[in-house]
């Protein structure tokens, strides 16, 4: 019997390693399409995007010399004459270029009236020019003798800014660069990102309220009827989000069907305004996330046994007890995981409030679709994706603290 | 040695033929496709060829990124397109169109004087009226906008198009500002203010649409008792759906679409011949009675059918106290303003 010599001891532990390193290898080579299509096809294009509410280079890049200029400003008086004159310099030729629009709808982000001030100076000094080129703007449009319009470029001018991101927190930067709450009139998304907590936390305690009896149903059941229940709350699954919550206009509307069985039972003399409204957003979501909530709640109470409830009322446990000390802890896991699915898919919601809901029941969504389809704003769209982002996750981060990710069960 | 040359000879040949007809493209005119370029078809497009012009047509959704594109891109396929009143106004601001010699067109003052520009001439009038359905008030019905506000008289809730664009005019028009003053007012931030104040009125009744198609679907389910709405999409109701809707005129917004001849275009000389063709009031009075949209060429109104003439924007009497929807005043202000009534609707 041979004993393995020192040598021959560390030969050994390197080829172990070697082949443990191989497999780990082989397992990352195995894994690696999948976290190239994620990286290609989610990271890469929502980081993208999410870096439009950070960088702010579009309007260095056309206006230049004006931007090299401020750089060294101190912001307490009007820039000197050579700012002036870097002005006329990008602005003659980013008119001849054909990018002055660009850098006129970002600046008008900030102050309304500054695409007018742009064009109507770019008009000007086309053609030949005479005196200093303070006078001469000032001559174009006193807003040049203005302090703040001075200031609104060089905010613009990047590369980094954090006006968008305090835009969508209804803050702005005053014109000695502080940080200011937007004036009442003008302040939106605290109020919107509230409502969207609000609509999101209701909607997902009327589907535990509601998905939590379902489950429990269901649980007792025998396999066959079991399957079909389950069948039947799989079914909208089927269905597409766009039909579903059209049907709900058809049923809702104030000549729709529910309407008329009211005034047919002699229930209402008027019909009762459904849509449009609060409660038309919450009986759509409700409906369309119900599936959510059921289905980790009848997979965990699947599991359990119940020999726990017999065990506790041999105890001489009453029912109700034995189904709040005994039962519904175990099913604990299950709530989680629903309400967190829940919550989270509603925090998205854009389609059914957009349809079903009125104005002031728009969500945080909402608004991103408006700025990034509509008025073409990627920087404000960004942000308040940011800022949704952010919500999801914090969250996210308080239930991991109170219940506990490896708690949560999906069956 | 000789036949190689040759077939040299053929390969250039062929290349000089296939490029020339690169060139020398037909024009090819760009409209909104649907109903309404089916319209043109018959009234401009056909009869327009039929003098022997050749052309070709597209159809596009609008934007003007897309233009930009072509005209930056250097890879321009069009010759004349028809835009909105705001893509007209900064595209030519940025260049992308052809200044219109209007000499050629039969000099401004044939035309309506909102259809007048540097870059385009006006190709369609419409607006955006008030509307209620006849079947549901039958006596003594809304005058104006000022009735539009009054739930007392006319309980119910009421529509409007999601936004401040038209909305905010459309309050001060019913506070008393009358059209010319509109937007002298709604420059000020008291104007502002005094249109908030107004639309406070009738916020708890108000529901808020994004297309075109809405009025008329909640005009018919009963959902709003009245609304604002394109003319067009009314008349469409009347006439396919067997729907009894009223259009009251007083003080309607309209606005207009132009043709506009690309900056660059190499058929300039056709685009121009074809402005001329469209321009013509006797091919624009053809337009009205295949689709409800009033024309900009002054003689043409008066001599569309009787009939059609009383559902156009464009008719003398609803004209009268029409008001131009300022696209410069909204390029300039739309930004604070969509914030503004974002915030106001939120509250």
């Amino acid at each position: 019997m041979a004993i393995p010599g020192g040598g021959e001891a560390a030969a050994l532990r390197r080829a172990l390693k070697r082949s443990r390193r191989r497999e780990q290898v082989r397992a990352a080579a195995l894994v690696l399409p999948l976290f190239l299509f994620l990286l290609a096809t989610f990271i890469v294009p929502i980081g993208a995007m999410l870096s439009r509410a950070v960088f702010d280079t579009e309007v260095a890049a056309i206006l230049p010399r004006i931007t090299a200029e401020l750089a060294h400003w101190d912001g307490r008086q009007l820039p000197p004459d050579a700012a002036y004159a870097a002005l006329i310099e990008d602005v003659r030729a980013a008119r001849e270029a054909g990018t002055l629009a660009s850098a006129a709808t970002r600046l008008n982000y900030d102050v309304a009236g500054f695409r007018s001030l742009l064009f109507s100076t770019g008009r000007r000094i086309g053609g030949d020019l005479t005196g200093s080129p303070r006078e001469l703007l000032s001559s174009i449009d006193p807003k040049w003798n203005d302090r703040e319009t001075w200031a609104v470029i060089r905010r613009a001018t990047g590369p980094v800014t954090d006006f968008y991101l305090l835009a969508a927190l209804d803050l702005r930067r005053d014109e000695n660069g502080a940080i200011t709450a937007t004036p009442p009139e003008q302040a939106v998304f605290r109020n919107v990102l509230a409502r969207t907590l609000l609509i999101s936390g209701v909607v997902t305690l009327v589907c535990l309220l509601l998905g939590y009896p379902v489950a429990y149903f269901i649980a007792r059941q025998p396999p066959g009827r079991a399957a079909a229940l389950l069948f039947l709350v799989l079914l909208p699954f089927w269905t597409s989000l766009l039909v579903r919550t059209v049907a709900w206009v058809v049923l809702l509307q104030r000549e729709g069907i529910l309407n008329s069985l009211f005034l047919s039972l002699g229930l209402t003399d008027e019909p009762v305004r459904m849509i449009f409204n609060r409660f038309a957003v919450y009986v759509a979501m409700v409906h369309v996330l119900l599936p959510f909530v059921v289905l980790p709640l009848y997979a965990v109470m699947k599991g359990i046994s119940p020999s726990y409830l017999r065990a506790a009322a041999s105890l001489g446990a009453a029912p109700l007890t034995a189904f709040r000390r005994v039962y519904m802890p175990q099913t604990l896991p299950g709530v989680g995981a629903g309400c967190l699915m829940v919550f989270i898919q509603a925090l998205g919601y854009y389609i059914t409030p957009a349809l079903v809901g009125g104005a002031d029941d728009q969500m945080i969504s909402y608004f991103i679709a408006f700025y990034a389809s509509k008025t073409v704003n990627w920087g404000m769209a960004a942000a308040l994706s940011i800022v949704l982002l952010a919500a999801t996750l914090a969250l996210y981060a308080v239930y991991d603290r109170i219940v506990g990710m490896n708690r949560m069960r999906l069956g | 040695m000789k036949r190689n040359l040759v077939c040299k000879l053929c390969v250039l040949a062929a290349v000089a033929a296939l490029s020339s007809v690169a060139v020398a493209r037909d024009l090819t005119v760009v409209s909104w496709g649907g109903a309404y370029q089916d319209a043109q078809r018959e009234v401009y497009f056909k009869p327009f060829m039929a003098t022997g012009a050749k052309m070709v047509e597209e159809s596009w959704d609008g934007g003007v990124g897309t233009l930009r594109t072509k005209v930056k891109g250097g890879n321009n396929n069009w010759d004349v397109v028809q835009v909105e009143s705001d893509e007209l106004l900064i595209g030519c601001e940025e260049g992308l169109y052809e200044k219109l010699d209007w000499a050629k067109l039969g000099g401004k003052d044939k035309y309506l004087p909102d259809a007048v520009n540097d870059c385009g001439v006006g190709a369609i009038v419409y607006s955006f009226v008030l509307a209620y359905d006849g079947d549901k008030i039958k006596s003594d019905p809304p005058k104006n906008w000022a009735d539009f506000f009054n739930l007392q008289k006319w309980p119910g809730k009421r529509a409007l198009r999601k936004g401040p664009k038209t909305t905010l005019e459309i309050a001060l028009l019913a506070d008393g500002v009358a059209p010319k003053d509109v937007y002298a007012t709604l420059a000020t931030d008291a104007g502002v203010e005094r249109a908030f104040k107004k639309l406070d009125q009738i916020k708890g009744s108000m529901v808020w649409w994004e297309k075109g198609s809405q009025p008329p679907q909640l005009l018919a389910s009963g959902e709003v008792v009245m609304t604002d709405a394109y003319n067009g999409r009314i008349a469409t109701a009347n006439e396919k759906d067997n729907k009894n809707f009223k259009i009251v005129w007083t003080n309607n917004l309209y606005t207009i679409d132009s043709w506009v001849i690309m900056k660059g275009s190499p058929n300039k000389a056709e685009a121009e011949k074809y402005l001329v063709f469209v321009n013509d009031p006797q091919n624009q009075k053809n337009l009205p009675t295949k689709i409800t949209y009033g024309v900009t060429a002054k003689a043409a109104t008066a001599m569309i059918d009787p009939k059609v003439l009383p559902n156009l924007a464009t008719a003398p009497q609803n004209f009268a106290a029409a008001l131009y929807i300022n696209d410069k005043f909204w390029l300039e202000n739309l930004d604070k303003l969509n914030q503004r009534f974002n915030a106001w609707v939120a509250k």
